[in-house]
């Protein structure tokens, strides 16, 4: 599939293959898993805001909404893009930022990528959709917001380095781009862990990722609500470690991605 | 493309500028002796606001100043920018 000759221009030393992997329509899969949640006998409200939290002698007691109150001896809070709207609510401050990440699609073409490449050396990933469109995607916009659209340096950047890998891509015109806001950790990993509140239990700093993760994360944290402790799987995703330096042995890069 | 006004420079182009984050960030004192906690809220600890925020700026292809910001997240309006010795709320 690759060229691994030396005469090209980024001769390829190494890399990752996942011949199990694909692509996933993310959509569906959101839509599948509330599906099978609600057919479990989970409640899905949607269109409610959560306005506040009620908090009595270091326990939770209930979640207000803009659609009544709720009370509850638990909750779990999962809400990438508004974990720190949430926390502050909770007068708590956490390490955590909300980001802005854009990605954006060609115009449909026929069949020339059949996984997803991603180029660790331009931060640029691609996939082709089946409709044929080329979805890509890169680096942050680089500064906190809640705007759910972009600027335009970040899209320039980002297919540079698209460019660069693919010189085919650069005879594409684009047909949209959108933006999106991330829960970026200060470390890059997602934290999974209780609080110092009794009953309040946090899961958010899925960065760029998450996707892939949702059901070990899904289940890591349903056990940590259970059961009121964490499981081994999640114990190093500690909310605690950011001050005590046990930190994960991963790429570390949260917030600061110029770092790399 | 955001438009920054450097306070040395004037209005520059975004790309002009790179982003030193949250503003109002103090780090602990001197010669004196810092708890865990403190350094966490220092280094690790935002409060990431939805609205209103006072962030440093660097104008990196340029005077290569640091600089505050005070600029809506929502929104991405900037409201006003001052030098690192002067007030900015």
């Amino acid at each position: 599939m690759a060229d691994f000759s030396d005469d090209v221009r980024y001769p390829i030393f190494g890399g990752l293959a996942q011949p199990s992997a694909g692509t996933a329509r993310h959509d569906a899969v959101a839509w599948g898993y509330a599906r099978q949640a609600d057919s479990m006998g989970v409640d899905i409200i949607q269109n409610c805001e959560v306005t506040g939290f009620d908090v009595t002698a270091g326990k939770i007691t209930g979640v207000r909404t803009s659609r009544g109150d709720i009370k509850t001896k638990k909750i779990g809070l999962c809400v990438a893009g508004s974990t720190n709207v949430l926390a502050e609510k909770l007068n708590m401050t956490l390490p955590v930022e909300t980001h802005l990440l854009q990605a954006c699609v060609s115009e449909p073409v026929k069949p020339v990528l059949d996984g997803v490449v991603t180029f660790g050396a331009g931060h640029f990933y691609i996939s082709q959709s089946d409709k044929g469109e080329m979805v890509m995607g890169g680096d942050l916009d680089g500064y906190n917001s809640y705007a759910q659209k972009g600027n335009l340096p970040t899209i320039q950047h980002v297919l540079t380095g698209g460019v660069a890998l693919f010189p085919f891509l650069s005879r594409l015109k684009m047909l949209r781009t959108w933006g999106g806001i991330m829960d970026m950790s200060m470390d890059g990993s997602p934290i999974i862990d209780k609080t110092h509140i009794e009953g309040l239990y946090l899961n958010c700093g899925w960065c760029y990722g998450g996707f892939k993760s949702v059901p070990s994360s899904g289940w890591t944290f349903a056990h940590t609500i259970a059961q009121d402790r964490v499981h081994e799987l999640n114990a190093g995703f500690s909310l605690s470690r950011f001050s005590t330096g046990y930190l994960l042995d991963e790429k570390g890069l949260g917030t600061k991605t110029w770092i790399s | 493309m955001l438009n920054i006004k450097c306070p040395y420079c004037g209005d520059r182009a975004q790309k002009e500028f790179a982003y030193g984050g949250d503003g109002t960030v103090k780090r602990p004192e001197l010669n004196k002796e810092v708890s865990d906690q403190e350094w966490d809220n220092f280094v690790y600890l935002r409060k990431s606001p939805r609205g209103k925020h006072i962030e440093l700026w660097h104008h990196a292809s340029g005077c290569r100043q640091w600089f505050r910001a005070q600029r809506d997240t929502v929104t991405h309006e900037i409201f006003k920018t001052a030098k690192l010795n002067e007030e900015i709320k």
